[in-house]
């Protein structure tokens, strides 16, 4: 049931705004990993890049696409965790610090990935202010060490944050381009691996055509 | 629906035939090719046809769809706009009021209201904008912020929105094409232009005369321009009698001047997107690049078009 509605609404809501509002334009679709376990990740500017991604993907597979999206944020009231948990199908993660010693906080995030799910993951850990990339968390590079045959895709995306920045309500039209890059893989070093991803993903910047927004 | 005159369904039934014509034509120049990664001609081709497809869906149906329709590729062309160039955070809702400006404009040109078509964009919107960013109080970039949307606004929705103006003037011209007759001779010899510019330019190849303006355009030369001049006169010579009260003559300087006027639009958008550092406005048509690459000649053939007939032809403007 959930699973039906799940796919209405990218059928019938998500998938016509961002082909008649927004324009969503991709580079290399065909990198994009077609089968779990895979990670993805992508710098994070609005809500819309998460439903973008997902909206990438077939409606058969939406399913086994489980972005990785904060506890506090998304399940601070029943209709957000509805939202959130069911409609989309987000794994929680705990990005408050001192959270409870011992606890993995991507125990969640691993199993989905035993499961043969394909992740969504934002490194920046927020999406910050709209169209400026923040530092890398480490939270990717744990999970490549966790999991070290698991491809870790990495994906540019811009103009969504001029479409729907953070504190706004209000869809404004802009075209967006998602840019695709090849793959990558546990290198044995946490800041090693937190490094490469955040250059894999500027790497693909630079193939933008970013103009200015201030 | 059932309003539009033989010559309407005729002539789009022809353009069917040349894009067949050209199917073939490049399927014997190229071979099979590989379908799954067509040549650019290839694609170029396949996106005509979705096009004309689409434009023929829209304008056979009714008066309402081709309204809808020109506006939608209106939004599309100042999307793409203001999607490319430099703009300001503060500004993400004026920018949302210039596209409400869209529907606005198209509903005075299929109400066939020319005085509030006329001036809406040009007056109103051109005063009502810089006064609205004024009051948010930010001045830093605010001249370039002002003059890149109104500018903006003129060429992808003042401009364009005159192709929706040709179709309202079904009630003034006494010809049985009407006003469907008039946008299809726009929209033919506009969109023929261009490949007839491109192609003359390829066969000579720049031997005789050489670029007009290099630094812009690289690929225009005078004997593409010249070339595609004379045989949109000629095309224009023949297509005008059949779908408007032009005759022969007129036609023909009609057809001429939409050349020299698609020519313009294609050199100002290119100076547009040189400036920006980028060689299409977008991906959205492959082969074609964005819908600014598509309708740039359109942006300045439409009025130019217009204007030319409604001076010369609309001698009495009803209501």
């Amino acid at each position: 049931m959930t699973r039906l509605l799940q796919i209405l609404f990218f059928a019938l809501v998500v998938r016509p705004v961002l082909m008649v509002v927004l324009g969503v334009h991709v580079r290399r679709r065909e990198l994009l990993p077609r089968e779990g376990p895979a990670v993805i990740i992508a710098n994070h500017n609005s809500h819309l890049d998460t439903l973008t991604l997902m909206a990438l993907y077939p409606l058969r597979d939406l399913h086994r696409l489980r972005p990785v999206a904060a506890m506090d944020y998304f399940l601070r009231n029943r209709f957000m965790r509805w939202l959130a948990e069911d409609l989309i199908g987000i794994i929680p993660v705990n990005r408050v610090k001192g959270a409870k010693e011992g606890a993995n906080p991507l125990a969640g995030a691993e199993a989905a990935l035993d499961r043969g799910q394909i992740l969504i993951l934002f490194p920046e850990g927020s999406r910050g202010e709209a169209e400026r990339m923040a530092q890398f968390r480490k939270g990717i590079a744990h999970l490549a060490k966790a999991r070290p045959d698991v491809p870790v895709t990495p994906v540019f995306m811009h103009g969504l944050g001029k479409a729907l920045p953070k504190g706004s309500f209000t869809l404004v039209p802009f075209n967006c381009d998602v840019f695709v890059g090849p793959p990558l893989r546990w290198s044995g070093d946490i800041d090693g691996f937190v490094e490469a991803a955040r250059g894999a993903v500027e790497a693909l910047a630079a193939e933008a055509h970013v103009p200015d927004w201030e | 629906m059932l309003g539009l005159a033989p010559e309407v369904w005729w002539t789009l039934a022809g353009i069917f035939a040349v894009l067949v014509a050209a199917t073939v034509l490049v399927r014997l120049i190229e071979g099979p090719g590989d379908p799954a990664n067509p040549s650019e001609l290839a694609s170029r081709t396949r996106s005509w046809w979705f096009m004309v497809t689409v434009f023929t869906i829209a304008m056979v149906t009714w008066r309402e769809v081709s309204t809808v329709f020109l506006a939608l590729v209106s939004f599309m062309a100042l999307k793409e706009y203001l999607s490319l160039i430099p703009t300001r955070r503060i500004d993400r809702w004026v920018i949302l009021w210039a596209y409400l400006a869209i529907p606005v404009q198209f509903y005075w040109a299929h109400v066939s209201w020319y005085g509030m078509f006329i001036v809406f964009v040009p007056v109103w919107m051109f005063l009502f904008f810089p006064i609205v960013m004024a009051l948010r109080g930010e001045t830093e970039g605010f001249l370039r912020a002002v003059g890149t949307l109104s500018w903006g606004l003129m060429i992808c929705v003042f401009a364009i929105s005159h192709t929706a103006m040709l179709l309202a003037l079904d009630g003034v011209s006494d010809h049985a094409a009407g006003g469907a007759g008039l946008l299809l001779f726009l929209v033919i010899a506009t969109q023929f232009n261009d490949v007839a510019q491109f192609t003359w330019g390829k066969l000579c190849k720049g031997r005789f005369i050489g670029r007009i303006v290099p630094s812009v355009s690289p690929n225009k030369t005078w004997e593409g321009f010249l070339g595609g001049l004379l045989t949109i006169a000629a095309l224009s010579a023949v297509m005008g009698p059949f779908l408007t009260p032009m005759n022969a003559a007129w036609s023909a300087l009609a057809g001429a001047l939409i050349a020299v006027a698609g020519f313009s639009g294609d050199v100002t958008m290119s100076a547009f997107k040189r400036d920006l550092g980028v060689k299409d406005a977008s991906h959205l048509i492959p082969g074609h690049g964005g819908i600014l690459d598509r309708v740039d000649s359109l942006t300045y053939a439409a009025p130019v078009f217009y204007h030319f007939y409604f001076f010369f032809f609309v001698t009495e403007w009803p209501g």
